[in-house]
């Protein structure tokens, strides 16, 4: 699990505005979660739309009962689904932090960049901003391998500076939806993660 | 936020939508379906993905959502929309819903760093929810170094080298040097311009009119250090004041050590318009005079400045015509970049010339200064004024046509006219650089004793 308190690796190489070594760089950061990653329940095909997917669609409950869908770009840690919102586009965190309750979609054959199948990943979330200036940064290695680009902004951090205080949205699957061919008038295939008791067992 | 109708609109351009409701278990739940949307009566039906219970009654809401893959880089076309409503039944077991409300983003229509900026009040509001969560004030960072050059806008200390050089080139090639007033003089004007941006950030923060812009850019719209809480104003107060009061310290000693009547002039002058160019009761930018100020400051003021202290209170006729094409550029820099910020401006009350001209006379006032510029450089070699290399100065020209035509095409697009203020800025460097080499020529030619013409004869 994610340690609190823990100091992120420091971007030495951005700050000083040095050419970029992502290879370098990328590899000496700690997954948010820690190195104890473990079989997921997660159905294989579903793992591959959430690797796959540029967007997922993470719908969320208002307090006042309204579902709120927020785009994001979905990140999968081995376990967990992870997310990352900068504090300029926060308020989805803090629907998070009232009501951990989401639901994930990914069902765009364009940005599942031509997969057919699609999925809905329900699960309890955790919002991580200890740090929000340097938290999110161990999941560069995931998210720099969907959106390369990331990593040229991020040298250019002055001009927008708030877009990198972010936070990461850390989403446990409990339960998955899925259909195959991506056809949702018919019955989904349902995949539950085991019970406490069970997982103790 | 906007009009459900438009929503609808929008969400009809999407080739399926996101169902969303929120289960009977706490849960949120999301499918994807095809709606047949009636945009015009403004109602949404659809058959619920199978398998599940829609509740009625309840909000649910649709979504489209789009991005273009770019392999190798990340993706673009970003845009998404959502429309909310309580679902009820219709025949058939479809369901339907009219839309009470909508929200999304394109950016198409909004770009990208117009919609950061719309959202700098939500990341404050989550910073003080934060700070509050931890016990402790949670900030934006941003290294020191990258700080200074953000709140101080220190590129921008080229339209204060360059007419200060000038001023004491002129000095030089009229006789008069000494270099260690030449480096007080660089080292105070500098302090001067500094104390300026970070004022004119302090005013315009007070006054509204950087909280007001949702379009700024590198050239424009301030630093954003206030607004983006990364310095608070009392600091940024602070360093203004600790720049003044350098550039205080050392016109004092300019004073007494180059004692001239019209130093002492041209050091309050520049201070009081520097200070007054934003800050009440005067606020000369917010009454059209902005322009005006700053050619007189960056142009007469500091190259004029400059050359008495060389001089020890000496005004020639040739230092007052090389200040005015660099006045002029150096008004139209602010000129240019006003014209994306015309819009802030005009809601805080800050009348620049582009919030009270059109935009033909906006952009034909700029094609005319510019001309000006290049006449005066012109007329003053003709004249044995300026020296003949400063003809050099209209290569140039090229460079003001494509801030010309660049205002032409990208009028209405702060970010279009970015590359064009970066031009406009190179163009003011690039005169102000073949100027100040025209005269280093001559100091050079001089120097060596050799026998060529540099002056138009009759001089």
């Amino acid at each position: 699990m994610y340690r609190t308190g823990q100091e992120a690796p420091p971007l030495a190489c951005l700050r000083k505005g040095v050419t970029l070594d992502s290879t370098v760089f990328l590899a000496n950061l700690e997954p948010i979660h820690g190195e104890e990653a473990t079989m997921s329940w997660v159905p294989q095909p579903v793992i591959e739309l959430i690797d796959t997917a540029l967007v997922t669609e993470m719908t969320v409950a208002r307090k006042d009962g309204r579902p709120m869908t927020y785009p994001l770009i979905p990140l999968w840690d081995g376990e967990r689904v992870l997310m990352t919102s900068s504090i300029l586009f926060s308020r989805k965190c803090e629907h998070v932090k009232d009501n951990p309750r989401v639901a994930l979609s990914f069902s765009d054959p364009v940005a599942l960049r031509g997969l057919h199948g699609r999925a809905t990943v329900q699960g309890d979330a955790t919002v991580i901003d200890g740090d929000p200036h340097t938290d999110w940064e161990r999941v560069l290695p995931l998210w720099s391998a969907k959106e390369p680009v990331i990593l040229a902004f991020l040298k250019a951090r002055v001009a927008f500076p708030l877009f990198f205080e972010r936070s990461v949205i850390s989403v446990e699957p409990r339960r998955v939806f899925y259909w195959p061919d991506g056809d949702t008038s018919r019955d989904p295939q349902v995949f539950r993660a085991a019970a406490p008791a069970e997982r103790a067992a | 936020m906007f009009a459900a109708e438009e929503g609808l609109r929008r969400l009809a351009d999407f080739p399926f939508a996101l169902l969303s409701w929120v289960g009977g278990d706490g849960y949120p739940n999301s499918a994807a379906i095809q709606p047949s949307i009636d945009a015009a009566g403004g109602r949404v039906t659809f058959g619920p993905p199978a398998g599940f219970e829609v509740p009625l009654g309840l909000e649910i809401s649709l979504t489209g959502s789009h991005i273009r893959p770019l392999p190798g880089i990340g993706y673009d076309q970003r845009r998404h929309v959502t429309v909310w409503g309580h679902a009820g039944r219709v025949k058939d077991d479809r369901l339907s819903f009219v839309p009470t409300a909508a929200w999304g983003w394109d950016e198409a229509t909004i770009p990208f760093p117009e919609y950061v900026e719309r959202q700098v009040g939500q990341s404050r509001r989550y910073l003080a929810r934060l700070s509050t969560e931890r016990g402790r004030t949670v900030r934006p960072q941003l290294s020191l170094g990258w700080l200074t050059l953000r709140a101080t806008r220190l590129p921008f200390l080229s339209a204060t080298f360059i007419p200060v050089l000038i001023g004491i080139a002129i000095a030089a090639v009229h006789g008069f040097f000494d270099l260690t007033s030449a480096i007080l003089t660089v080292v105070g004007a500098a302090a001067v311009h500094l104390g300026l941006n970070v004022a004119n950030d302090v005013f315009d923060a007070q006054l509204g009119a950087d909280d007001q812009n949702v379009n700024p850019t590198q050239y424009s719209g301030g630093s954003r250090v206030i607004q983006y809480g990364l310095v608070s104003l009392r600091r940024m107060a602070t360093i203004s004041a600790v720049m003044y009061a350098v550039a205080l310290g050392i016109g004092l000693v300019l004073l007494l050590t180059r004692y001239s009547p019209a130093l002492l002039i041209i050091g309050v002058l520049g201070i009081l318009l520097s200070i007054f160019y934003t800050a009440p009761p005067l606020k000369l930018v917010y009454r059209g005079l902005g322009e005006l100020t700053t050619a007189v400051g960056f142009g007469p003021l500091m190259l004029l400045g400059a050359y008495v202290v060389q001089t020890q209170g000496l005004i020639t006729p040739e230092a007052v015509v090389a200040s005015l094409p660099i006045a002029i550029l150096v008004a139209m820099i602010l000129y240019v970049n006003e014209v994306p910020d015309r819009s802030a401006d005009a809601r805080a009350g800050k009348r620049t010339l582009p919030v009270r001209w059109s935009r033909p006379t906006v952009i034909n006032a700029y094609l005319g200064s510019v001309a000006l510029a290049f006449l005066i450089i012109g007329g003053g070699v003709l004249a044995g004024l300026l020296p003949i290399p400063a003809l050099a100065a209209l290569l140039a020209i090229p460079l003001a046509m494509r801030v010309y035509e660049g205002l032409q095409q990208n009028y209405e697009s702060p970010y279009g006219l970015m590359a064009v203020m970066a031009v406009n800025i190179r163009l003011h460097l690039v005169v102000g650089a073949l100027l100040l080499a025209a005269y280093l020529l001559v100091i050079v030619v001089s120097w060596l004793a050799l026998d060529l013409p540099l002056f138009v004869p009759w001089r």
